[in-house]
């Protein structure tokens, strides 16, 4: 750290109030039901999509329950496993990861780091929040329609997800899904643009681009590209809903259903399958970016240090932001395509891993020779880069065309995007959870609960998909609800089955330790007092805890440097706040 | 898919360009103290409202254009019948421009201060759009007389689907327009207005813009334009 002195630094005078026009509550129905304040719609944001999250939890411990002892449980049958597959896969993808980063993380994080006093649309954002209530009440009442919710799979393929063959494809499911789908898309659009804007057009005074926090790059970019991405699937989502409610044919190719010649044909299962990828694919990183800026956060804070490669990783972010958007017919080896269009997104799909191995490198630098404090934040963060490194491995397997193509319709596949895409981004927002949680509550959260909750998940998730990964280079088949007598299956890969479904479970039921420790830390948790990680982010910063309405008072907080003043030499404390105005040379004492 | 990647690297030149105007190469662990050294790299200074808009056209151009790319993926299936284009949506085009030119008389006026003005041209201009859709309404039910139903062709399907995405967002922007001609109605000064007529009258052209597209896509005058495109790219 260099100390560049600065004359008259006192004369920067903060932001007045009257900038921004904030809504006031005038009631309790409109403070906390109907509330324009971010903070409370990231709350609400974060509630549902946990509560819906743990819908899609108990689908997944149906499944394992039929997986690892096929034909024990009668209430589970072939249909209804496609079921649990699907909605635990649309839940745990969109209505969970996606509104949970960005409504409930970006809601909350974005104008308390970036010092503003909300955002900048907040009666929009409102709307938004319950256009996504909306769309999961929607999705959840398709467990109770007649014919039950789709089967289809979550990615949703025509011709099958529309045909009476797939559980909800000539009944309600199909349609309460496409439906749900497009309002979460009108909803999160609502939502987006504010968060974009927000970041654009409210930064307080000295908040540069380039001294945002990491989380907020994260959560900006992603943001930026949802809101490019989830068209594609809304278009998708339209027109199958056409094809399914109207009779056209834009996906449906002629056929034969039920002995009988339908009303569809000419239509192209492979439009919607590039309409869907091309939303499907940068969904991983709209995913996957919010988690990166989050835990570049926690180890920074954690482990004491600056964030190694600032630069680099604020440029990894925008790369692989643009390359995502490059890679989808990846997804799409096995459906057959022109040889070199195979060739062409092996290879962006390998180019991708060169950003994102720069922001690995440069965590584990930010770890080297930090003073690392092993709080349960920083464990959820540090078993968030041993995962993320685990799923993108075998991503680089996936990415090849050869590789690729006989492991598609396996297990490996389920290993390696739960690895990528579905531990490593829980890792990380239960670690924020546990970072955050003072700030939105002014109590700790419960360390030792905290750390049985970091082990067992972490260890278990391990336990889980590790074993998949063999189940999958043994031949075993997703999608499958029973497997059989196929002589290429061990009597141990069911013995493998059954050791993943006790884990699953008992990491299921150690999740309820944690929703305890939520609700218990509320009343009984140790006061935190502001910053009690002793941050440097604004976010830290306010003047009270939990951030009252305006989140700052009379003025704006002005900010004099970037967000990673941890550990420099000659400063009083280990950590210099972003608001804090730099001291005329030589003060510090000796200086670096 | 061509189409969605052209509109996708004009954005990304967008945003690369406006990327580069922003320091993105500073040290700022060495730039410690007030930022008002480095200008320009403060929030913008453009209200929220106009930044909002322009991200939102950016979305919605991604919609249509993803509309646009399936269209052409799927026009070149064995099964299309290009249906004959009703001469009513000649007249809805020229009432759409009506429509944009009333907009921008509005936005104008208010330029001018000439709170009359603004009010007569944001009146013409819903009353215009809204005879667009009406109109549009009317091409459906001509269309259905004749025997060309939503089903029974994709050429069919992608008529009635494109032409309703495009009628919806007009009817969005019906909405705003009616609340900003309450908004004049109400109020004496004309710089209180001036932002949102300015806007609806951009989110106006810009929908013009995209049903101007969308009738060459219809009625098939860029097919050739699309076809020397696919052997370019291909």
């Amino acid at each position: 750290m260099v100390d560049i002195p600065y004359e008259a630094i006192a004369d920067v005078p903060p932001a007045e109030v009257p900038d921004v026009e904030l809504y006031h509550p005038k009631s309790w129905v409109t403070k906390y039901v109907f509330s324009q304040d971010a903070k409370v719609i990231a709350v609400q944001y974060a509630l549902t999509a946990s509560a819906i999250g743990l819908v899609a939890l108990v689908l997944s411990w149906m499944m394992r329950l039929q997986l690892g002892f096929p034909g024990t449980f009668s209430f589970i049958d072939p249909n209804q496993y496609l079921q649990f597959i699907t909605m635990h896969g649309m839940i745990m993808v969109i209505f969970l990861l996606t509104a949970l980063f960005l409504g409930g993380f970006g809601n909350y994080l974005i104008p308390l780091m970036v010092g503003a006093r909300d955002m900048v649309f907040p009666y929009v954002n409102m709307l938004s929040y319950w256009v996504y209530l909306l769309a999961v009440l929607v999705l959840g009442s398709s467990f109770f329609a007649p014919g039950g919710p789709t089967g289809a799979g979550w990615t949703l393929y025509p011709p099958q997800a529309i045909l009476s063959g797939t559980p909800g494809g000539r009944d309600w499911g199909i349609i309460l899904m496409l439906v749900s789908l497009i309002l979460f898309i009108i909803g999160f659009t609502m939502g987006g643009l504010n968060y974009v804007v927000t970041v654009l057009q409210a930064r307080t005074r000295g908040m540069t681009l380039m001294r945002l926090p990491l989380t907020v790059w994260g959560i900006f970019t992603a943001t930026i590209m949802a809101l490019l991405a989830f068209p594609a699937l809304f278009v998708a989502s339209v027109m199958m809903l056409f094809d399914r409610a109207l009779g056209t044919s834009f996906f449906m190719p002629t056929l034969i259903e039920m002995g009988s010649l339908s009303k569809y044909g000419g239509g192209s299962p492979l439009l919607f399958q590039h309409l869907f990828w091309f939303f499907g694919h940068p969904e991983v990183y709209i995913v996957a970016l919010p988690a990166f800026g989050i835990v570049s956060d926690l180890i920074s804070t954690h482990a004491r240090k600056n964030i190694f490669g600032y630069r680099m990783m604020v440029w990894a972010i925008v790369a692989i932001g643009a390359l995502s958007f490059v890679v989808w017919a990846h997804h799409m080896y096995v459906s057959g395509m022109y040889p070199y269009f195979g060739f062409f997104f092996a290879t962006t799909t390998l180019i991708i891993a060169i950003p994102t191995a720069i922001k690995v490198y440069n965590w584990v630098l930010t770890l080297w020779r930090g003073d690392i404090h092993l709080t349960v934040p920083m464990l959820f963060a540090l078993g968030f880069i041993i995962t993320f490194v685990n799923g993108g491995l075998t991503g680089l397997f996936l990415g090849n065309v050869v590789v690729d193509v006989p492991l598609s319709a396996t297990m490996f596949v389920v290993a390696h995007f739960h690895m990528v895409m579905g531990v490593a981004p829980i890792l990380v927002v239960l670690g924020a959870i546990y970072h955050w949680y003072p700030k939105v509550t002014g109590r700790m959260l419960n360390e030792v609960l905290g750390k049985f909750h970091f082990w067992v998940t972490f260890l278990g998730a391990y336990m889980i998909f590790f074993p998949m990964h063999y189940l999958g280079l043994l031949g075993i088949p997703r999608r499958y609800y029973a497997l059989g007598d196929a002589a290429f299956i061990p009597p141990s890969a069911h013995t493998l089955n059954a050791f993943i479904s006790v884990v699953a479970l008992t990491v299921g039921v150690a999740q309820m330790v944690f929703l305890f420790n939520l609700v218990w830390s509320l009343f009984r948790g140790k006061p935190s007092g502001g910053n009690p990680w002793r941050a440097t982010t604004l976010e830290w910063q306010t003047p009270e805890t939990p951030p009252g309405h305006g989140n700052w008072g009379k003025d704006l907080p002005v900010v004099y440097r970037w967000a990673y003043d941890y550990s420099v030499p000659g400063a009083k404390e280990d950590f210099i706040p972003q608001n804090q105005p730099p001291v005329p040379r030589g003060a510090h004492g000796a200086g670096p | 898919m061509s189409a969605i990647i052209l509109f996708l690297a004009v954005i990304a030149i967008i945003v690369g360009w406006w990327l580069s105007q922003q320091r993105l190469t500073a040290k700022p662990w060495l730039e410690e103290g007030p930022i008002d050294d480095f200008p320009g790299t403060g929030a913008m200074t453009l209200p929220a409202a106009k930044i909002g808009l322009g991200m939102f056209l950016a979305v919605a151009g991604c919609l249509f254009t993803l509309f646009i790319s399936a269209y052409s993926m799927r026009m070149n299936m064995a099964d299309w019948r290009a249906l004959p284009v009703p001469k009513l949506l000649w007249f809805n085009t020229g009432v759409l421009v009506l429509s944009s030119v009333a907009l921008q008389w509005a936005h104008l006026a208010a330029r001018r201060n000439d709170m009359d003005g603004v009010i007569l041209g944001l009146l013409a201009g819903g009353a215009a759009a809204v005879t667009f859709l009406v109109g549009q309404l009317l091409a459906w039910q001509q269309l259905i007389v004749a025997g060309y139903f939503v089903a029974s062709n994709p050429a069919n399907s992608f008529f009635y689907l494109l032409t309703a995405v495009h009628g919806l967002h007009l009817m969005g922007g019906l909405a705003a327009l009616g609340k900003t001609t309450a908004k004049v109605w109400r109020s004496t000064e004309v710089t209180e207005v001036r932002l949102s007529v300015e806007l609806c009258t951009i989110y106006w052209h810009f929908l013009l813009l995209v049903w101007l597209v969308l009738l060459g896509l219809l009625t098939g005058w860029t097919d050739n334009f699309i076809d020397i495109c696919r052997h370019l790219l291909s």
